[in-house]
């Protein structure tokens, strides 16, 4: 019988620490087939950050270091700067890049590093315990915002794929959810593409997903999936904002 | 080589960096150091090298964790300020045994402080600076020959222990003009980079880290890290005497301070007081043996420092109640002059004498 669906190489046969409904699984998976399709997994290094997924180390097998919160893109720079035939893959949550590391990912994609940037957006900070995250909603409750996001007490939510895709630094940028079968095809093939960027030499790449999280929105899994697209999905549109300017580049 | 060149202590460092096979420099500028980036940033491309300047000292110390832990050698240079914004990652890279190299040219402080030479910085140094239980490798020159020596020998150590060293240095070696001689050494045969980051061909993958959940197994790395100083100390401490022979009174500094005593002690030995010098080099590992055998022998230590009482903290570990312990310093940019320090010496005659 033709084997149809089987674990990616490049994945450990281990079950993740992640809660039921949480979308990181979503997104290692589709990391590791990324890495096994393009059969680099030899000379892959990732830069795992500080959050939820700081094991994510556990789950992918290739060369990789373990960042402080928010620096994984310098860590990056540094490696590629040693190592430029490697690939190298940050993996940053929203805390991580979008607020303690925001100087990191702005300064690395305006260099232009020959890197790719898998940025999970879930809208909390997870390991923590919930509390309010740069790219929280208006309106959302966290454990540090419990009356809500309103914008004249803690500002607006923070759209970093919009605001990365100004940079010319910058060569693919674009932001996919892993809500859904349909989202998540779609999902792969930005990420695909991302890495395709890098292998060919031709700068930076960032993936943002839009990523469910039950336990730290306080939902089940199926509520947090609807809430992706009900919610995030008009704050946070999907998209690619930035394409290399010759799409012909590709092979 | 072998030939001598007139040359800034900073440019000085730069080339030594060079000389030791560092290919790789992240910085961020600021003063009185930036003559090592300036230099540097034309110097590494023609050796095949990369300089980078980081939009903060915070991104410039990943990168030297990035470029570490890749298994290259690695150079990061700064100033108080900015040594203080690189606390965290220095603590990670010692965290996760990353060797290479980091130089302070100390600057007045606290806050913005002030941009001329001062050693305000032996605490942060010394004593662990950033979180967590950690020492760097501590490199005091006290000449630009010295800062060459020291920069080239750094490379080494911090290969050899798999530990950030750091070479303290205050404002007036790094801008100061000296006629310096890079030496060709030999090269040391030091332990294989088989754990770097480098892609997981043909072998177990690798894993640059320094989280540990379970508190048994943090335990153990703290006790390993440990183990390595507790080396340093049984191996690597380095220090000057001089003239401490026949000497009643002995004077303590390190770095530009023990030069201008030696000046302060050839007038005093003029005037018949026998004075003599204990120079620490390596300033972790302190060199507490020297001070515990020469308190046996003299009834006074003065320490000179360009701040207000820092390493002699270490000077009275060593010394342990066996002799006073005096103490003289100028700060914010002010430098002890020799005059000053034979009067402090004086005054100490005098009182012994009442």
């Amino acid at each position: 019988m033709k084997k149809v669906f089987e674990r990616p190489k490049s994945m450990f046969s281990v079950p993740t620490h992640y809660c039921p409904g949480c979308g990181h699984g979503i997104v290692h998976r589709l990391l590791a087939e990324v890495i096994d399709e393009f059969g680099i997994r030899e000379r892959v290094v990732g830069v795992a950050p500080v959050g939820c997924s700081v094991f994510l180390y556990n789950y992918i097998n290739c060369d990789m270091y373990e960042a402080a919160h928010g620096r994984a893109p310098a860590i990056a720079t540094g490696c590629k700067r040693v190592h430029p035939d490697l690939i190298i893959f940050t993996y940053q949550g929203d805390g991580d890049l979008a607020s303690i590391g925001t100087a990191e990912i702005i300064h690395a994609a305006n260099r232009g590093e020959n890197i790719t940037v898998l940025f999970l957006n879930n809208a909390v900070y997870g390991m923590t315990g919930g509390q309010m995250a740069p790219t929280t909603i208006l309106g959302q409750k966290t454990t540090t915002s419990p009356f809500g996001r309103a914008p004249k007490r803690e500002g607006y939510p923070i759209r970093i794929a919009e605001m990365l895709a100004t940079l010319e630094g910058a060569t693919y940028i674009a932001r996919v959810s892993v809500h859904s079968p349909r989202a998540i095809i779609a999902a792969k093939r930005a990420l695909k593409k991302a890495f395709e960027i890098q292998i060919n030499g031709l700068g930076f790449s960032l993936v943002e997903f839009l990523s469910p999280c039950p336990t730290g929105w306080g939902m089940s899994s199926t509520e947090a999936t609807k809430w992706v697209e009900e919610k995030m999905i008009p704050t946070f549109p999907l998209g690619e904002f930035k394409v290399p300017k010759s799409e012909k580049s590709l092979k | 080589m072998g030939e001598k060149v007139l040359i800034t202590g900073n440019e000085a460092i730069g080339e030594a960096a060079i000389r030791a096979g560092c290919r790789f420099f992240f910085g961020y500028p600021i003063t009185p150091q930036n003559k090592i980036p300036e230099y540097l940033s034309y110097r590494l491309p023609q050796v095949g090298g990369c300089f980078l300047q980081a939009e903060s000292e915070i991104a410039a110390i990943y990168m030297v964790f990035g470029a570490a832990g890749a298994g290259a050698r690695v150079l990061t240079s700064s100033s108080g300020p900015g040594i203080s914004l690189k606390q965290e990652g220095i603590s990670y890279i010692s965290a996760a045994e990353l060797p290479c190299v980091i130089v302070n040219v100390m600057r007045g402080g606290p806050g913005l402080g002030g941009i001329l030479p001062s050693q305000s910085d032996y605490f942060q140094a010394t004593k662990g600076g950033g979180h967590g239980d950690y020492h760097l490798l501590v490199l005091a020159p006290s000449t630009v020959q010295e800062a060459v020596n020291l920069v080239m020998d750094a490379f080494d150590l911090a290969d050899k222990y798999r530990n950030p060293v750091i070479v303290l240095a205050d404002g007036y070696i790094g801008q100061m003009m000296e006629p310096v001689e890079f030496k060709e050494k030999p090269p040391k045969v030091l332990p294989a980079k088989d754990w770097a980051v480098t892609g997981a061909r043909n072998r177990q993958r690798n894993l640059v880290k320094s989280l540990y959940l379970d508190p048994e197994e943090l335990e153990q790395h703290n006790l390993k890290l440990h183990r390595k100083y507790l080396e340093m100390a049984e191996n690597e401490v380095r220090v000057e005497t001089y003239l401490t022979g026949d000497a009643d009174i002995i004077i303590a500094a390190y770095g530009t301070v023990a030069r201008i005593a030696k000046t302060a002690i050839k007038i005093l030995r003029e005037k018949g007081i026998k004075v003599g010098m204990v120079r620490p080099i390596t300033l972790f590992p302190f060199p507490y043996e020297t001070f515990a055998k020469i308190s046996e022998k003299v009834d006074d230590i003065l320490v000179v420092e360009m701040s207000l009482g820092q390493m002699i903290e270490d000077v009275k570990l060593g010394v342990c109640g066996r002799a006073n312990v005096h103490f003289y310093g100028r700060v914010g940019g002010m430098v002890p002059t020799y005059d000053e320090i034979v009067v402090q010496i004086e005054e100490i005659v005098k009182a012994e004498v009442t």
